[in-house]
């Protein structure tokens, strides 16, 4: 078994970053001039990357599957981006956000990259602001701040509940003034559908046009992959309808190690399923966690009468609710982290105490928030013996300016009204820690292939807290890969412009062709969603919140099953040169079709439960995840060698020198 | 509830399109407008059919992606939310639906009911944007107070969505909503100030290049826009305007 080399710098932990800067290789203003960079996605990550890099000088080309950057599904994060900057005085730090970080990743992660997050977490801020993106403020005009799950300070920046769109319009802007300069060329309406590799390096990619269909060659010095998480191999989560894997799986099938697929975020507040027809889960924001308090009834009577529609949950008593987060964790209460909440939940509607009709959904009730915020600001505005119903008034004006449009987005579609009644939530896939392997410099097992963003596995180990993926995303595009790759493409400087008149960009062009005619010729019986259905039922029933040897191992072979009955099967309508979304999909169903293969043996190989991998195998007596440092305190990267199944295990020893290893509580 | 579809079908950017009627039968209440496309576009490909091409991504109404002209309104009879956000509980077993494109000058079609939007990216691209290198020593993001006021104003601009429906819902086609949310942003902002007389020229010129029509104030763009972005913004940017061509 070969050891991965991660090329963490040397020096103390606090210095690492710095020192790195100090030595690396350069390229000159006119050098840059020479080199193309080739960046695929433009969320947060790609997007901050591609006009950081062409500010510096390079010439970017950027390719997105939507009509436009800013569509990119980075602009559904809701609650915000955390950072250092300790503002509210209350003993934040670089280091407690770096511990805070680790510990919530349940120590799977790689400490010097989480550090050297932490460390720019502050500048981040500091640029958004000054792109003019507006960030809630208090009256005294300063940047206001809220609290996130599995931390005790309040370092979370926001802009109302849509921090993730307005961040993405920030980076989309910086990105306009480098496209009005030509410094980006922008492919709008294009998917990236394979890498080419010459000489072993990373030198272009093959990517389709999706209005034309037409087939493209790309050539660049180095690629960038910024295609963000495969959450909807589960086909149910929380990303967009397009959020696929299909750039990440195919750098691996290149000869990328794809990391810890199995750690996966099921987050906690998610508006529950409805019927077979969804297509897609909606997320409500963390941040309603910290004022919202989730319960299920005590008794299960109560219970059974909610699920059958005789019992509403405003009738039943405060003293029989069971406010299951509080009683089970009472130091972080409501706001433990989202892999303990969701856990919580789910062991509550097994046992039988769930609320919805399908049993599967927990109260996230606002009652007693109103109440709170309405007597408060009936004192503000001095009224004397106010009635019920003017706190209760007073409160609902509080709750709707702090999270207006997540009620609004809840009542459209459940149809209830939340400021009355309270929500119902259950827990869904929301993000993927796991992803493509990449060392300190965010560069892959493939020379000139780098990857960022949600894409790569390196800094939420195997949880992640909330509102740190925009950290993550923004952390990698504007201050890290800008530097990491300037280091690889001085090498690079006399190297001319890469031709796309080779060999190698011929075979990676004549396979994409091939199997998508054999999409459109295959005229068999079932639809590609059909497909992507059953699989996702698979992973979900079996690879999902819990997780057994068993359930895995027979999840391993039916999606194997389901993936040859789909070469054999699957029907694509329409022609090869149009607009066609249902040959967009197969593709994207091909692909995970191989990955929910290696996440359910990377899942099975895993004999431990931490951060969101959770075995049954694996636990404490009173129920919690029971982690196996002295076994797996390691980062799996899988290396392909044709089949998922045959996937090569290579182990990158997770050292933690600055943070003590211990069981995370957050009781 | 048991519906009759009447969509528009148009093959490509240069072909004739035409209104094609479509049956879906047991469509449930709880589905959104999207999901009951769903279900009709799995029937058409059992049917060995091709599909009918729509834009959509996110699903919960923040991409701008999704741009339905529904029943004569954009983003259909709701209010405040997007395509994908609205549910078939809005409408009535038996009920006839139109479904078509944006329609304007300055958004083609490029098949069935997508449109091409691109103007907008380049009228973005024309100036909206504060011109700040990143670098890591930009100031603190403390270091310039800005009142809550001017904040939330600026947000409740750049919420825009940039879906286009404002241009859609406008007799004149016009995309005076849409820029005059960026600018105001912007121009709320002490950051955006020094290059506001440029921005604002730049973009109204890029956005009268592109081929959208006049604004005559009738209002409908802020009725109709799933964000709720207010027509101040557009007197806003017309003080910009103003200012700019003075100065």
């Amino acid at each position: 078994m070969t050891t991965l080399n991660s090329r963490v710098p040397e020096g103390p932990i606090k210095d690492k970053w710095t020192i790195y800067k100090d030595k690396i290789n350069l390229v000159n203003p006119a050098n840059k001039r020479n080199i193309d960079i080739i960046v695929v996605g433009t969320g947060l990550a790609g997007g901050s990357a591609a006009a950081t890099l062409a500010e510096l000088g390079y010439n970017v080309k950027a390719f997105a599957y939507q009509d436009s950057p800013r569509r990119a599904h980075s602009i559904a994060a809701q609650g915000g981006i955390n950072a250092a900057k300790n503002y509210m005085g209350d003993g934040d730090s670089n280091y407690r956000l770096f511990y805070d970080t680790v510990k919530g990743g349940d120590y799977r992660s790689r400490e010097a990259n989480v550090h050297r997050l932490a460390e720019v977490s502050g500048a981040i801020i500091d640029q958004c602001v000054a792109q003019g993106v507006p960030f809630a403020r208090d009256y005294g005009g300063l940047l206001d701040n809220r609290s996130f799950g599995g931390v005790l300070v309040s370092r979370t920046f926001y802009a109302k509940g849509q921090t993730g769109q307005q961040l993405l319009l920030g980076c989309y802007s910086a990105m306009n003034r480098q496209i009005a300069r030509g410094k980006i060329e922008m492919f709008n309406r294009h998917e990236m559908l394979d890498v080419v590799k010459v000489d072993g390096k990373a030198r272009g990619i093959i990517a389709r046009d999706l209005v034309t269909g037409e087939i493209e060659r790309h050539s660049a010095h180095a690629v960038v992959i910024a295609t963000g998480g495969y959450g909807n191999v589960y086909f149910l989560s929380t990303n967009a309808m397009g959020s696929n894997a299909t750039a990440a799986w195919k750098v691996h099938k290149k000869g990328a190690f794809f990391a810890n697929p199995c750690f996966t975020q099921i987050h906690p507040t998610c508006i529950p399923r409805s019927g077979d027809y969804q297509s897609k889960l909606t997320l409500m924001s963390e941040s309603l966690r910290n004022d919202g308090r989730i319960w299920v009834p005590a008794k299960i009577e109560d219970a059974k009468a909610i699920q059958q529609g005789k019992l509403k949950p405003t009738e039943i008593a405060e003293e029989d609710r069971d406010y299951y987060l509080e009683r089970r964790y009472p130091a972080f209460g409501n706001l433990v982290p989202r892999d303990v909440a969701s856990r919580a939940a789910k062991e509550r509607c097994d046992a039988g105490f769930g609320v919805n009709a399908t049993g599967e959904a927990v109260y996230l009730d606002f009652a007693a928030a109103i109440q709170r915020y309405g007597s408060e600001k009936a004192k503000i505005q001095g009224l004397h013996n106010p009635s019920k119903e003017e706190i209760t008034k007073l409160g609902e004006a509080v709750i709707e300016a702090k999270y207006g449009n997540l009620f609004q987005m809840y009542e459209k579609i459940v149809d209830e009204n939340p400021y009355k009644t309270p929500m119902m939530i259950y827990p869904a896939t929301h993000y993927t820690m796991g992803g493509v392997w990449v060392d300190y410099n965010l560069m892959t097992t493939v020379p000139g292939l780098y990857c960022i963003g949600e894409a790569n596995f390196s800094d939420h180990g195997a949880n992640r807290l909330g509102a740190s993926a925009l950290m993550q995303g923004l952390a990698d595009g504007y201050f890290v890969l800008p530097y990491t790759i300037g280091d690889y493409l001085a090498d690079d400087i006399r190297t001319g412009k890469i031709s796309t008149d080779s060999p190698e960009f011929d075979a990676a062009e004549k396979e994409i062709k091939d199997k998508l005619e054999f999409f459109i010729n295959n005229k068999g019986t079932h639809s590609v969603d059909y497909y992507h259905k059953k699989l996702g039922n698979v992973m979900w029933n079996k690879v999902g919140m819990a997780r057994n040897a068993k359930g895995l191992t027979e999840a391993i072979e039916e999606i194997r099953e389901i993936r040859e009955d789909f070469w054999k099967n699957v029907k694509v309508p329409g022609s090869l040169n149009e607009l066609n979304p249902e040959l967009e999909k197969a593709g994207r169903v091909a692909d995970f079709l191989e990955l929910g293969e290696l996440f359910a043996k990377d899942a099975l190989h895993r004999e431990e439960s931490c951060g969101g991998h959770f075995r049954e195998e694996h636990v404490t007596e009173d129920g919690e995840a029971k982690r196996d440092d002295a076994n797996f305190a390691y980062v799996a990267a899988w290396e392909y060698t044709g089949k998922p199944s045959e996937a090569i295990l290579h182990k990158e020893q997770l050292e933690f020198k600055d943070i003590e290893l211990k069981t995370r509580s957050y009781k | 509830m048991n519906l009759t579809l009447k969509i528009w079908r148009q093959k490509g950017p240069q072909e004739k399109g035409q209104m094609v009627e479509y049956k879906v039968t047991d469509i449930s209440e709880h589905m959104s407008f999207l999901e009951m496309m769903d279900v009709l576009n799995e029937s058409l490909v059992a049917k060995n059919e091709v599909p009918i091409a729509f834009d959509h991504d996110c699903r919960e109404g923040i991409c701008g992606m999704c741009s339905l002209h529904i029943n004569g309104e954009a983003h259909g009879p709701d209010r405040g939310i997007t395509t994908c956000q609205l549910h078939m509980r809005t409408f009535k077993d038996g009920d006839t639906i139109y479904i078509e494109p944006w329609r304007a000058k300055a958004f083609p079609v490029i098949k069935d009911l997508i449109v091409d939007r691109t103007a907008f990216e380049r009228i973005q691209q024309a100036g909206g944007y504060i011109s700040v290198n990143t670098s890591g020593n930009t100031q603190d993001a403390n270091a310039i107070p800005i009142s809550k006021r001017n904040a939330d104003l600026s947000m409740d601009a750049a919420a825009c969505i940039g879906c286009g429906a404002c241009v859609a819902s406008c007799k004149n086609s016009s995309a005076m909503l849409f820029v005059s949310a960026k600018v105001s942003q912007f121009a709320l902002l002490p950051q955006g100030k020094i290059e506001a007389a440029d921005r604002v020229r730049n973009m109204v010129k890029q956005m009268d290049e592109e081929g959208f029509g006049n604004c005559t104030n009738t209002g409908a763009c802020e009725v109709e826009c799933p964000k709720g972005i207010s027509l101040e913004n557009i007197a806003r940017m017309n003080r910009e305007y103003l200012k700019a061509s003075i100065i």
